[in-house]
């Protein structure tokens, strides 16, 4: 990942928004758990399924560098299993092999699938983890992968008259007050000092929702205010920095589980970002925040970068919680925003401050930045001016502009008020999963929308891991192992081969390793577990 | 358009008058008028027919 670019290891992971049609009071963890083992059970027929490996989960681990005490941490921050020791050194390891049958709690469903990516229950949700990707259109591919494999869920749902049918959802907020979350995570260079970090981030989080925004009817948390703003997520964002994601959420997370080399990286985790059907909206999402992350790691490493990194930390904001709220409430995106320094400016002026910094620092490198660098910038550049000059020609790029074009055309044309529940339910039913259902879908569908990637790509994306980082050694490792493999993990792969006296758990530390160039040729020599195990070193 | 609340029951495609010739902006706004009433056919088909039961049925627990 050296030189002038976009690309960095990074993954998108999406709770979904679930419901049984017509019984409000269904039990959602029962609903989610059907959503998931309906998928496990349709793919392994008949064999174990592997375990999601906790060993190196570390959920209360602060980027600030404390440790927050289990006893004083909320319940539902306790996404790990008691702790294990950390393994250490490449080589397959053994592991003692429990006895019996493992308990299978039906809150736990968990099913890692054949593109690397992670299907399982968080919560009250079923959510699907991306795999790990290094650039923002691969993050598209397997983002939209992530609505194939829901909806798969839904259809076998539907077609099995024993299970209820379930619907599902790819947005953040229910409209009553609960709000479920998409993050992002950032592998950053752990050199960077996580103050600069948030110096450098806060203001650009804050005001991406220009473009990142999915459109919400409501205004409060509750949508106790008629209107329409933004983005999903805004009113539900209370702190500046922090560990939470389920209470008190915070523009910059601290959550620090880098599932990788800790001394090399930290996972930047972003929760203050909405579930976007959009194609370009999630493509930009990614590409800017991972240009900024790139600008902060230049700076940190000095040079010519330095200066133009200094000028995206001299747009602090006075309250950035509150300039989160005025900003998603802003349609006409004239809000001005006090700075410390005492400027006033809008989200779009430091958007493009950002802008013109990220390109300054290109120019400094001197060296010509990659093809999808150059093409995040050229589109952000477009993307902020016509927000400035012409909003309404974003409309197919831009989700919340997408969307308020249609519930304008919906007022205008039947003379609705913002509070009518018709609204509200264009607003519901746009991220339905279902194509015939899914108010987005029917948009792409009359090529009212921009599309990056064709239905080919995701269906291949389905099936298939990204080839470039480790989700590789994963994905392909599952689908030709899968009845040998008993658990896994972002980090690790735990084989059980029949006959042997332990299990052997293969470490992947480096999430840039495992990839098709560096494993596709012993992969492909290894007909099963055993063989690998002895060519890996077992 | 946005704002505006008059009721204007059922849809109808008759002219719109206007008293000076419009600007080119205005055009345009026109044109984009008749895209999103093409939309909107397109969805009245598979909006949900009872909205407010869809609406008020829509309950989730919270999440990350």
């Amino acid at each position: 990942m050296d030189g002038v670019t976009v690309r960095r290891v990074m993954g998108i992971e999406t709770e979904y928004g679930v419901l049984q049609p017509g019984r409000p009071l269904a039990n959602p963890m029962l609903l989610s758990s059907h959503v998931v083992a309906v998928h496990a059970a349709a793919r392994e027929a008949g064999r174990s399924r592997a375990r999601w490996d906790y060993d190196d989960e570390d959920p209360l681990h602060d980027a600030r560098g404390f440790h927050l005490q289990r006893a004083a941490a909320h319940p539902s921050m306790l996404t790990d299993s008691p702790t294990v020791p950390a393994p250490s050194g490449d080589g397959p390891q053994a592991m003692p092999r429990s006895e019996g049958e493992e308990y299978e709690d039906p809150g736990a469903a968990n099913v890692i699938l054949t593109n690397g990516a992670r299907l399982y229950v968080d919560h009250a949700h079923p959510e699907y983890s991306s795999p790990e990707v290094t650039t923002p259109l691969d993050a598209v591919r397997w983002d939209r992968a992530g609505e194939l494999v829901m909806l798969e869920s839904v259809r076998r749902l539907a077609a099995s008259p024993a299970l209820p049918d379930v619907t599902l959802y790819k947005n953040n907020v229910d409209g009553k007050g609960a709000t479920y979350g998409t993050h992002e995570n950032y592998l950053v260079e752990r050199s960077v000092p996580f103050a600069d970090l948030v110096a450098g981030l806060t203001t650009f989080l804050v005001t991406r929702q220009v473009f990142t925004g999915a459109g919400r009817v409501g205004l409060g948390q509750r949508g106790e205010h008629p209107g329409f703003q933004l983005s999903q997520r805004a009113d539900y964002i209370e702190a500046e920095v922090g560990l939470e994601t389920t209470l008190r959420r915070p523009i910059v997370n601290t959550r620090d589980e880098p599932h990788a080399d800790p001394a090399r990286w930290r996972r930047l985790h972003v929760i203050i970002g909405d579930a976007t059907m959009l194609e370009p909206a999630t493509y930009l999402r990614l590409g800017t925040t991972s240009l900024v992350l790139w600008l902060l790691e230049q700076a940190t490493a000095g040079g010519a970068a330095r200066r133009a990194a200094q000028r995206v930390e001299r747009l602090a904001l006075r309250d950035p919680v509150q300039a989160v709220h005025r900003v998603s409430h802003d349609l006409g995106l004239g809000e001005r925003l006090e700075l410390v320094d005492g400027r006033r400016l809008t989200a779009l002026e430091l958007q493009a401050e950002y802008l013109d910094a990220v390109r300054e620092a290109l120019d400094a490198q001197g060296a010509e930045p990659d093809d999808a660098t150059r093409d995040v910038v050229a589109r952000w550049g477009s993307l902020l001016e016509r927000l400035g000059t012409e909003p309404a020609s974003c409309a197919r790029e831009v989700e919340w502009l997408a969307k308020l074009r249609l519930l304008d055309g919906m007022r205008r044309r039947d003379g609705l008020a913002w509070d009518h529940p018709r609204l509200a339910a264009v607003d519901l039913q746009w991220s339905d999963v279902r194509p015939e259902r899914g108010l987005y879908h029917r948009l792409a569908a009359a090529g009212a929308v921009e599309l990056l990637v064709t239905p080919q790509d995701v269906a291949d994306a389905v099936q298939h891991p990204p080839q470039d980082t480790r989700a590789y050694f994963r994905g392909e490792a599952v689908a030709r192992y899968g009845s040998e493999i008993s658990a896994a993990s972002w980090d690790s792969v735990v084989f059980d081969v029949p006959g042997t006296q332990t299990l052997q758990r293969v470490p992947m530390r480096d999430p840039l390793r495992g990839t098709r160039a560096h494993v596709g040729e012993l992969l492909d020599r290894s007909p099963d577990a055993r063989s690998l195990l002895a060519a890996l070193g077992g | 358009m946005a704002g505006q609340d008059q009721v204007r029951h059922g849809h109808e495609d008759e002219p719109v008058d206007e008293p000076a010739p419009p600007a080119p902006s205005a055009a345009g706004a026109q044109a984009r008028d008749a895209e999103v009433d093409a939309l909107l056919e397109e969805i009245d088909d598979v909006l949900e027919q009872n909205a407010e039961q869809f609406v008020r049925g829509f309950v989730q627990k919270g999440g990350q």
